[in-house]
């Protein structure tokens, strides 16, 4: 590729042919505002640079009309002036244009400090909003348990198009009607419960507004807590141990597990569990499911199902497919029923009175403990004044805010312990929270399962990292276990076609995860969630696996314990009726 | 020989087709299934291309639809009044009634259409009282009302019948591209090159480059479009030379897509032209026969057809981008340029040029007759002639041909036989998004070079002319209102931009306006011409930023005291 020379800002600089205006800058010094521009959703490679919003346009001699720099390439000569007063005006009224119909309800705001529209006008300097213009008043769509649509606060940047379309190829989310009515709505107008959303939550991260935002669920858990007669448990998923610091200024990717816990504690929870634990439990099922169906001649490959996004992708995309899904439940919802069956039992507390809130990085765990058919609890008992196994769904922004409400000195807390019983969580349960993770967790333990020896090494680097499509074999007592791990949806959409083509035929175990990076990545994390910070809480995930001194599931001591006194085995009668689930062909409506 | 593409390709037809059939004239759920299984397109697609066009619609209408003129023209002539009147009736049962942008019937404004009939809008209550009426049809359509002096596109006009291809012949037709056929592409790209003709729709971009640039793109495919949307209010010289000699724009398309190596062209025809739709089909199927389209034309290697896009009320589909959007099924939204259509990434991802009408209509002339000829008609950087649509406080109003370089007072007098009422006060030249002219700079001569030394250009070659008596503040309202509908509402410039125009203008016409907003306006004005996505925004504020400038005073009559 050749070199081109532009003059920016007086200063000439040398960058690669077919480099945007705002990279050439970049690589000057310069930092040109955006706000509909993202370099990459999710992943790297999947740019979104339609130049709507106006804020990065500079100007460019012996042009007429201002350039967007997000999305025009340099060309050799040319004269670009990032900051001349003209451009600078041009910005501030596109903000302020975008303001006048804007509800500025700022302090209010779910995103108040996290919002890019806010922060952005802050940096331009914009003080006054001229144009004054009506609000919108379009109606709020809350039909999602996940995610809450605010029209009035979108400013048609179309990222979430983006997300939803490129990345994950869902593709629920349409531009509608023209003109000053234009708005992005779900597909064909109907709430969003109606499309084939997936409620992944990837629109949520990339979202710079609060026009789509995580449903919030805080005031259900205050309420619990302060109910004395309820005894509320909280589990904390394996992504949340790394990414919760970050909002309280630590750095990406710190292991905060004892802080975590301190700070649920401190907010009143009666005990804490950690979701590691029922990831432990959860590769003692699937893997000796995998192992069943690979000595039964089941349907091989067989998919992974802890990421409650791809099976909602799966039941709408590949119905047809449902028979390769695991049928063991998620980790989330293995330990809600545990939590209301076998810990209650053992403490002696009535199992109506226990309420289990969970602490996920996923907008999708909120609709999956929302499926009807996750109240085993209730089944087991046979009592319907149990309802869900699972009660409340925190994303780990919501916890974030509660920890901000209560006053909590985060970042200052000293580490504490989970509680027993369902506290224990080992290394491999730890890196469910990253894309190959569940898949290294079960190749742990299922080699030494089947083969009775013990691995020698326990990383797994063929399944690690950012690339979308990962794979691995292993040799097993003869069997070589060939596993596929992919992750972000529009990923799984490719697999998904050859399984159905037929051409994966050979392949044992294939693991998907919804969200780019993995549970790391999930649409409930914190805000920003880009490529680095999903680089670096990667980093982290794996850093915390090596420091652990157990990092083999069925070593666990906690999950030996709830097969010797409750479970007896995997796959067992009480597994099925707490531990294993059903799938709902959706298809095309 | 005729290739059939199927309209599975063209979706606006294939719309525009089950919406006619259906019975309520609108597209119904269950027919839009049909539309999504026979097409392959899914459903909200069809959904999000037909909420973007206004002659689409999703709910049910009733038998006839009227459609309402409420652009410049038609404004001018008092059609508030009447739409006021039909906004509300409770009855008309066998009628829905649409507002819509321009017509392309100025100079019979006020205006409208009964489904394919224009009318005027004066009679549009006759005949919802008494439907009989409408089967006359009222106004004259294809002998608009023709004036020139030197013409070379209109020359012959009175002496053919527009639907035979024989009298076209007879007239020279057919010769330029017999010419080109028999020289090498690159030779009838340097005639028009040498003949420096610029393009007519507006943005007077050279064509022979254009051509020259598609030509030397890689891709085998390759595409030229001719761009019929004349959308521009107060524009209708398009649907003059289309009505009249519709061969001229398929000659000119048949010879372009021999330069640049193209095998099929297409003429994007605006919704509102049924006659336009009905000659050039005829024109387009008698070309067929006479084997002038087809495969293996005149015995050449050289195959070509052309197909008729309907559009559906967008004007933002006049803008070549989004016009190739239209085209391909989707919602008429520009796209970013760099890259440019002809280059790569035009039409189905292929090479691709838009001409403009009158820009192919001067084509076969100028290989016929050489760039030399051509070049001696008009003045220095402006050859050949230009046509006009001259409409406004005038006592004639029509279409008039003539070389560049006459002087708009001369064109005023001689042609539109001067202002009518009272005096002159200023001219909107090249449509709502030209550009203002003052009294003062109408000794101006109409060509590139000098009216660009007064800001203006020729643009659409539409003239409207305002006598003193006109409240401008009005007039810019209803250009303002124009621009906020047609807007497509991607970017924010001018999804925003375009109605808080509307608002503040609207604000000084009821007595509240400031010399604060005055400002506010002309920073929006600004932003939008040099920050907005595409040209529709960039040229929107054209005629309310000069009239800031040039007119100040119309402003601060309504400026609160």
């Amino acid at each position: 590729m050749t070199d081109v020379t532009v003059t920016l800002n007086g200063q000439k600089i040398t960058v690669p042919e077919g480099t945007t205006i705002l990279k050439a800058a970049e690589k000057a010094g310069v930092k040109i505002p955006t706000l509909c521009y993202l370099e990459n959703v999710g992943l790297k490679g999947i740019k979104h640079d339609v130049g709507v919003c106006k804020v990065c346009v500079v100007e460019v001699e012996g042009k007429q009309d201002f350039v967007s720099s997000c999305n025009t390439p340099v060309e050799n000569g040319m004269v670009i002036w990032t900051n001349t007063p003209k451009v600078l005006a041009a910005r501030k009224l596109n903000l302020e244009m975008m303001l006048s119909e804007h509800h500025l309800n700022c302090p209010t705001c779910p995103k108040n400090g996290i919002c890019e529209l806010q922060s952005l006008c802050a940096e331009l300097n914009v003080r006054v909003i001229r144009p004054r213009g009506e609000k919108k008043t379009l109606p709020i769509d809350d039909s999602s348990p996940s995610i809450i649509r605010n029209p009035n606060k979108c400013i048609v940047c179309q990222r979430c198009i983006t997300a939803c379309k490129v990345l994950q190829t869902v593709d629920a989310l349409e531009l509608y009607g023209n003109g000053y009515d234009a708005i992005v709505r779900p597909k064909g107008g109907v709430p969003l419960i109606e499309t084939q959303c997936v409620t992944c939550g990837q629109c949520a991260l990339v979202c710079p507004t609060a026009a789509i935002v995580e449903t919030d669920d805080t005031w259900k858990v205050w309420e619990a807590i302060a109910d004395p007669d309820k005894h509320v448990v909280v589990q904390t998923a394996p992504a949340t141990h790394v990414t919760i610091g970050e909002a309280f200024g630590l750095p990406v990717g710190t292991d905060i597990t004892g802080k975590m816990v301190a700070s649920l504690k401190r907010l009143g929870f009666d005990a804490v569990f950690d979701t590691n634990w029922s990831a432990d439990l959860t590769i003692m099922e699937e893997g000796y499911e995998l192992i069943h169906r690979i000595k039964t001649g089941g349907v091989l490959p067989q998919f992974t199902s802890c990421s409650p996004g791809w099976i909602k992708f799966c039941e709408e995309f590949y119905p047809d497919l449902i028979p390769h899904i695991s049928t063991c439940k998620s980790p989330q919802q293995m330990l809600g029923p545990i939590a209301k069956t076998y810990y209650a039992e053992k403490k002696g507390i009535n199992p109506e009175n226990i309420f289990v809130v969970s602490v996920m990085p996923c907008t999708a765990k909120k609709y999956e403990a929302a499926r009807p058919e996750m109240n085993a609890a209730s089944k087991y008992w046979n009592n319907p004044k149990i309802t869900r196994d699972v009660d409340v769904v925190l994303t780990s922004r919501e916890l974030i805010r509660m920890i901000r409400e209560a006053g909590i000195d985060f970042a200052n807390l000293p580490d504490e312990k989970y509680d027993p019983i369902m506290g224990e969580g080992t290394g491999a349960a730890q890196i469910f929270g990253a894309t190959g993770g569940v898949m290294e967790a079960a190749l742990r333990t299922a080699y030494e399962v089947v083969t009775g020896k013990t691995l020698e090494r326990l990383d797994f680097e063929d399944v690690r990292g950012m690339k979308d499509i990962k794979e691995a074999s292993v040799n097993m007592n003869k069997v070589t276990v060939k596993v596929l791990v992919a992750h972000c949806l529009g990923a799984a959409r490719q697999l998904m076609d050859k399984v159905r083509a037929g051409e994966l035929k050979d392949y044992h175990f294939i693991e998907i995860m919804a969200c780019p990076g993995g549970c790391i990545g999930g649409g409930g994390q914190p805000i920003p969630t880009t490529v680095e910070e999903r680089q670096n809480r990667i980093k982290g995930i794996y850093e915390r696996d090596k420091k652990l001194p157990i990092r083999k599931s069925h070593e666990n001591p906690e999950i030996q314990a709830i097969y010797k006194e409750f479970l007896k085995e995997p796959l067992g009668y009480k597994s099925h009726q707490l531990l294993h689930t059903h799938y709902t062909p959706r298809g095309k409506k | 020989m005729r290739k059939k593409t199927g309209s599975s390709r063209l979706l606006l037809n294939f719309l525009h087709e089950v919406q006619n059939q259906s019975p309520e004239k609108y597209l119904k759920h269950e027919d839009l299934l049909k539309v999504s299984k026979a097409t392959g397109i899914p459903l909200w697609r069809l959904y999000s291309t037909a909420s973007f066009y206004s002659m689409f619609s999703l709910k049910p209408r009733k038998k006839h639809i009227v459609r309402i003129c409420s652009s410049l023209a038609c404004y001018l002539e008092g059609s508030e009044k009447y739409i006021n009147i039909f906004k509300n009736p409770e009855c008309y049962d066998k009628y829905t009634i649409e507002e819509s942008s321009c017509l392309g019937l100025c100079a019979q404004a006020p205006s409208a259409m009964v489904d394919e009939i224009p009318v005027s809008l004066r009679d549009v209550e006759g005949i919802l009282r008494n439907p009989e009426k409408i089967k006359k049809g009222f106004l004259k359509q294809g002998s608009e009302n023709f004036k020139s002096f030197n013409p070379v596109i209109m020359k012959n006009i009175q002496e053919i019948n527009p639907e035979s291809i024989e009298d076209y012949i007879k007239i020279g037709g057919y010769e330029g591209f017999k010419k080109a056929v028999k020289m090498l592409p690159e030779n009838v790209i340097d005639i028009i090159k040498n003949s420096e003709l610029k393009g007519r729709g507006g943005a007077g971009f050279p064509t022979g480059l254009k051509w020259e640039t598609a030509k030397r793109a890689k891709d085998k495919i390759k595409y030229i479009i001719c761009n019929a949307d004349e959308g521009e209010p107060g524009t209708f010289k398009d649907r003059a030379i289309m009505e009249n000699n519709p061969h001229l724009v398929i000659e000119g398309l048949l010879i372009g897509g021999y330069a640049i190596g193209a095998k099929r062209g297409f003429i994007y025809l605006r919704g509102e032209y049924s006659l336009s739709h009905n000659r050039l089909s005829k024109a387009i199927d008698s070309a067929y026969e006479k084997g002038f389209l087809g495969r293996n034309i005149l015995g050449t290697d050289f195959s070509f057809d052309i197909e008729i896009i309907t559009g559906a009320g967008s004007y933002i589909c006049g803008e070549e981008t989004a016009l190739i959007e239209s085209i391909e099924g989707k919602r008429g939204q520009a796209r970013n340029r760099p890259p440019f259509p002809p280059e790569c990434c035009g039409l189905w991802g292929k090479p691709t040029v838009v001409n403009n009408v009158e820009t192919l209509a001067n084509i076969p002339f100028i290989v016929k007759n050489s760039a030399n000829w051509f070049k001696q008609i008009g003045v220095d950087g402006s050859y050949g002639t230009k046509l006009f649509s001259i409409i406004g406080d005038v006592n004639w109003k029509g279409v008039v041909e003539h070389p560049f370089g006459l002087p708009l007072s001369e064109v005023i007098d001689k042609f539109a036989e001067g202002v009518k009422g009272d005096r002159l006060k200023c001219i909107i030249l090249g449509g709502v998004s030209g550009s203002l002219i003052i009294p003062e700079e109408i000794q101006t001569p109409v060509d590139f070079k000098s009216l660009a030394k007064i800001g203006a250009g020729p643009g659409s070659g539409s003239i409207i002319v305002l006598n003193s008596s006109r409240n401008l503040i009005k007039v810019l309202k209803n250009i303002a209102y124009f621009f906020r509908h047609e807007s497509c509402g991607r970017c924010v410039t001018c999804r925003i931009g375009t109605h808080q125009i509307y608002n503040i203008i609207d604000k000084f016409l009821s007595g509240n306006g400031t010399h604060e907003e005055l400002k506010i306006l002309e920073n929006l004005c600004l932003t939008m011409s040099s920050a907005s996505f595409c040209g529709l925004g960039q040229t929107a504020p054209n005629i309310i930023y000069q009239s800031l400038r040039k007119m100040r005073n119309e402003w601060e009559k309504f400026i609160r005291r």
